[in-house]
């Protein structure tokens, strides 16, 4: 899947984390802040990158500002922020 | 003859206070006084260097005293709370020589006992006669109970009212007596009633807080206190608050009358008293306006100092006679120590105000708190800050289970009988870690901020510099 | 056994977190109402992650899907069925023939992840008049369908009645929604009490309720759980009696006599099978109803 437009997925709420993406430049960067960065960055950025795997992207630039989200909340914003900025496809 | 004095400014002069000298100040105004801030600007204005603030709390509303520390007019702090701005410069190092917090029964102690000398006690009063009589329940910065300004009242060298609502003599009821008083200052307004006390105290609506205070209210009901003469304290947020609401209905269906309430006074301790399910409060600090109106009118809501209600050093106190406390906590360690003093990042967020001396007084000392907050877990190998010793720490309730110190096995074996969900410590800890993984451990802290003195007067931990 | 039905909205992290401490019997994972147009698709993968991920600690889970008229039912099923929770609640249903597709989509789904067709069991929402009028034949149209559930909130709109608390306006479609769901042997539960200030009125609401025959009741709010769990579990005085009905009838059995009775009245067969249903919800319950056969 191709990232061609700009999207976001999530909130700023307590638990949960917002994810925008962009366009890549041909490699993937992921930009993480959160709340918990010294207990959890590894793992919120491990989460990112699983997902940004299994749906195949190679160039996007993605950006989560967390408030304590689990790993499944921030895998599943980073895959609906991805779909929502992926060509439209089926 | 009077003791009032025209300005502030002349009061200091007055009052004699010198380079190096010790000013205490109280906390009933809470993050909503004045007095703390007028009297540091003024002292600074008049060049007097070197002092050490003597305070029973300290809030946001108290950054102007980041200044005077930088300008070498303070130099050392002495507290049993802080948060905020002040609380954040200390803890990324703005003070050379590092805070000493004190429990709410140690600073009165400290101060009983002579290991603490106020040379000058400025204390704020929302009424006050000439002659210093001065209690906290009428006028527009009515705040209730001045019970931690009575031991600062009584063993200052000087001690300075300052109000904005002076009244002829004689004032009654009084909670500082004119016995104790030198000057008394006249100023426009000591406080924001905004910030003093809360209009209501809000139930939380939190369905988390819910479920842990109604797993609380169970602990209480089985672990053989809940008895006639019952006595209670807890605090006014949260979860905390929350127990009584599902404790009324449990003393209710066992026809059970309490004894006392303790501590900071909510509007739900006043309505347990009116209806019935205890037989007095003792106050040391009103939380809301219903607590301060029922201090002004019912005989049966007694204010207490601070020596009466928590000081180790008295010949009894309050806290020793208390069956339960429910108390919050940032961490909790598997040795049951509890951090009330930092966030888990290791800033100073608080204190333990009366969270050590409750829990070594009460029967049954019980934190409250969710299982993990914000991805980080509640329960850790080993707290940041011992606030209080785990040996004074009986029962964690979480939203998902209930841990008892293995020192107390007759009341796991009781909570177990009684159908609560009871686990080992590890294992709360395992189970926050299977929702957010383990956390990465914090990173080593600097030179030492703040110590800790218990209320024995050891220090039990210190405070490192977070650097960033 | 299931008394309570939770809500929980499908986009709320913190929400889903703690969906199982509030001791619902289960849990509606709401994809509906709860989430904005917007925001499907992203509570639909939150949804379906917080199932894999989280265990809902033995909590049972319900999907509450969004109609059949919108472009979204196909893609809520395709993404909760093979996380194989309980139920799916379909919304809206108006006739067999809607569960009757819902029900082969689900078969499309369970077939393509190699899940045994009719695992994931359907509890029919009705809120509408016609879904009301056609109660039996839902009940009936498939076999996967295990419960009613009345919607009364949408339902009063319908019948251009106002909602009231007393509820005199949803007393038909009450009776006729139980009538129904006994006939078809299947669940049957009641609408949510909506005001979260009036415990009272809670209580009375779910007494009337189970009065009627509703097998148990929704609820909105996590305050309203424990008081609805209490009228829909067995008390400790029909324990008791149930009890003594086993007893008389093990004591007739020994004695080969005909007629029984207790306390002066007749104990027939239908008092037998209530005695015998309570008995197994207290056991079911952990509330000791079998203990002593």
């Amino acid at each position: 899947m191709n990232i061609v437009r700009l999207a976001v997925a999530g909130t700023l709420e307590s638990n949960d984390v917002l994810v925008s993406v962009a366009p890549g430049e041909g490699r993937v960067e992921i930009e993480v802040e959160s709340i918990v960065l010294d207990q959890f960055g590894e793992n919120i950025r491990q989460a990112a990158q699983e997902v940004i795997g299994e749906i195949g992207i190679t160039s996007a630039k993605v950006r989560l500002e967390d408030r304590g989200a689990l790993d499944c909340t921030v895998k599943a914003r980073v895959e609906t922020a991805l779909r929502r900025a992926g060509e439209a496809q089926k | 003859m009077s003791k009032v004095i025209a300005t502030l400014s002349d009061a200091i002069r007055e009052a004699g206070l010198k380079d190096g000298m010790t000013v205490s100040f109280h906390h009933h105004l809470r993050n909503g006084d004045f007095v703390l801030n007028m009297v540091m600007e003024e002292i600074a204005r008049q060049g007097i260097k070197g002092l050490t603030v003597q305070a029973s709390s300290l809030f946001d509303c108290h950054y102007p005293l980041i200044e005077h520390i930088r300008n070498g007019v303070v130099c050392r702090i002495e507290t049993d709370y802080m948060n905020g701005q002040i609380a954040k410069a200390i803890s990324e190092g703005l003070m050379e020589r590092p805070v000493l917090f004190r429990s709410h029964g140690g600073r009165p102690a400290a101060i009983d006992s002579g290991r603490v000398t106020i040379d000058v006690a400025f204390i704020a009063a929302p009424a006050s006669d000439p002659m210093g009589n001065a209690n906290g329940i009428s006028g527009p910065s009515a705040c209730g109970s001045l019970g931690y300004a009575i031991p600062d009242s009584r063993r200052a060298k000087k001690a300075v009212i300052i109000t904005d609502n002076l009244l002829p003599y004689p004032l009654s009821p009084a909670s500082i007596e004119e016995t104790d008083v030198d000057l008394v200052v006249k100023v426009d307004s000591i406080g924001d009633p905004k910030g003093i006390v809360s209009g209501t105290t809000r139930m939380t609506r939190d369905p988390v807080a819910l479920t842990i205070a109604r797993y609380a209210a169970q602990v209480i009901e089985h672990s053989g206190l809940l008895k006639e003469g019952f006595s209670f304290q807890t605090g006014a947020g949260g979860a905390s608050l929350a127990v009584t609401q599902y404790l009324k209905p449990i003393m209710k269906r066992l026809g059970i009358t309490g004894s006392f309430g303790l501590g900071g006074i909510t509007g739900y301790l006043v309505d347990m008293l009116e209806e019935g399910y205890f037989t007095s409060l003792m106050d040391v600090q009103c939380f809301d306006l219903k607590a301060v109106e029922s201090i002004s009118k019912n005989p049966l809501h007694k204010e207490i100092s601070a020596s009466r209600y928590a000081s180790p050093l008295a010949k009894s106190a309050a806290v020793n006679a208390l069956d339960v406390v429910v108390l919050g906590a940032t961490q909790i360690d598997t040795g049951f120590n509890v951090n009330v003093h930092t966030d888990s990042n290791g800033y100073i967020t608080g204190g333990s105000g009366g969270h050590s001396d409750t829990a070594a007084g009460a029967k049954l000392a019980m934190i409250v708190a969710p299982l993990f907050r914000a991805r980080l877990p509640i329960v850790v190998d080993k707290v940041l800050c011992t606030s209080t010793p785990g040996s004074t720490v009986d029962v964690l309730v979480t939203q998902r289970g209930v841990a008892v110190n293995p020192q107390r096995k007759e009341l796991k074996d009781m909570l177990k009988a009684g159908g609560l969900p009871v686990y080992e410590i590890e294992e709360l800890k395992q189970l926050a870690e299977n929702y957010t993984g383990a956390p990465k451990p914090s990173r080593p802290f600097g030179r030492t901020v703040a110590e800790v003195e218990y209320r024995d007067f050891s220090i039990i931990d210190r405070i490192g510099c977070v650097e960033r | 056994m299931r008394r309570t039905m939770l809500f929980i909205p499908g986009n709320s992290p913190a929400m889903l977190l703690n969906a199982d401490i509030h001791q619902s019997d289960a849990v509606i994972l709401d994809l509906e109402d709860a989430v904005a147009p917007a925001e499907k698709d992203a509570a639909r993968v939150l949804v379906r992650n917080a199932i894999k991920t989280l265990g809902f600690s033995g909590t049972e889970i319900i999907v509450r899907l969004n109609p059949l008229d919108t472009e979204y039912i196909r893609d809520d099923l395709e993404t909760v069925i093979p996380l194989k929770p309980s139920l799916v609640m379909p919304t809206k249903v108006s006739d067999a023939g809607y569960i009757q597709q819902v029900s082969a989509i689900m078969t499309q789904v369970e077939e393509k992840h190699g899940i045994p067709v009719g695992t994931v069991g359907i509890i029919a929402l009705l809120e509408t008049a016609e879904g009301i009028e056609n109660a039996y034949q839902i009940a009936k149209a498939d076999k996967r369908v295990k419960a009613l559930f009345l919607g009364a909130e949408d339902l009063t709109s319908d019948l251009q009645a106002a909602r009231t608390k007393k509820g005199d306006e949803i007393l038909y479609a009450r009776g006729r929604i139980v009538m129904a769901a006994r006939a078809a042997q299947v669940d049957v539960y009641d609408t949510p009490f909506t005001d979260v200030n009036d415990d009272d009125g809670l209580s009375k609401d779910a007494e009337f309720a189970k009065g009627l025959g509703f097998t148990g009741k929704a609820a909105i709010s996590p305050r309203h759980v424990a008081a609805i769990n209490e009228v829909f579990s067995p008390s400790e005085k029909e324990i008791a009696y149930a009890r003594e009905v086993m007893d008389v009838i093990e004591e007739a059995k020994k004695l080969g006599k005909g007629a029984i009775s207790l306390h002066g009245k007749m104990v027939d067969k239908p008092i037998v099978d209530r005695a015998r249903r309570v008995l197994e919800a207290a056991a079911a319950l952990g509330l000791g109803g079998y203990e002593h056969e």
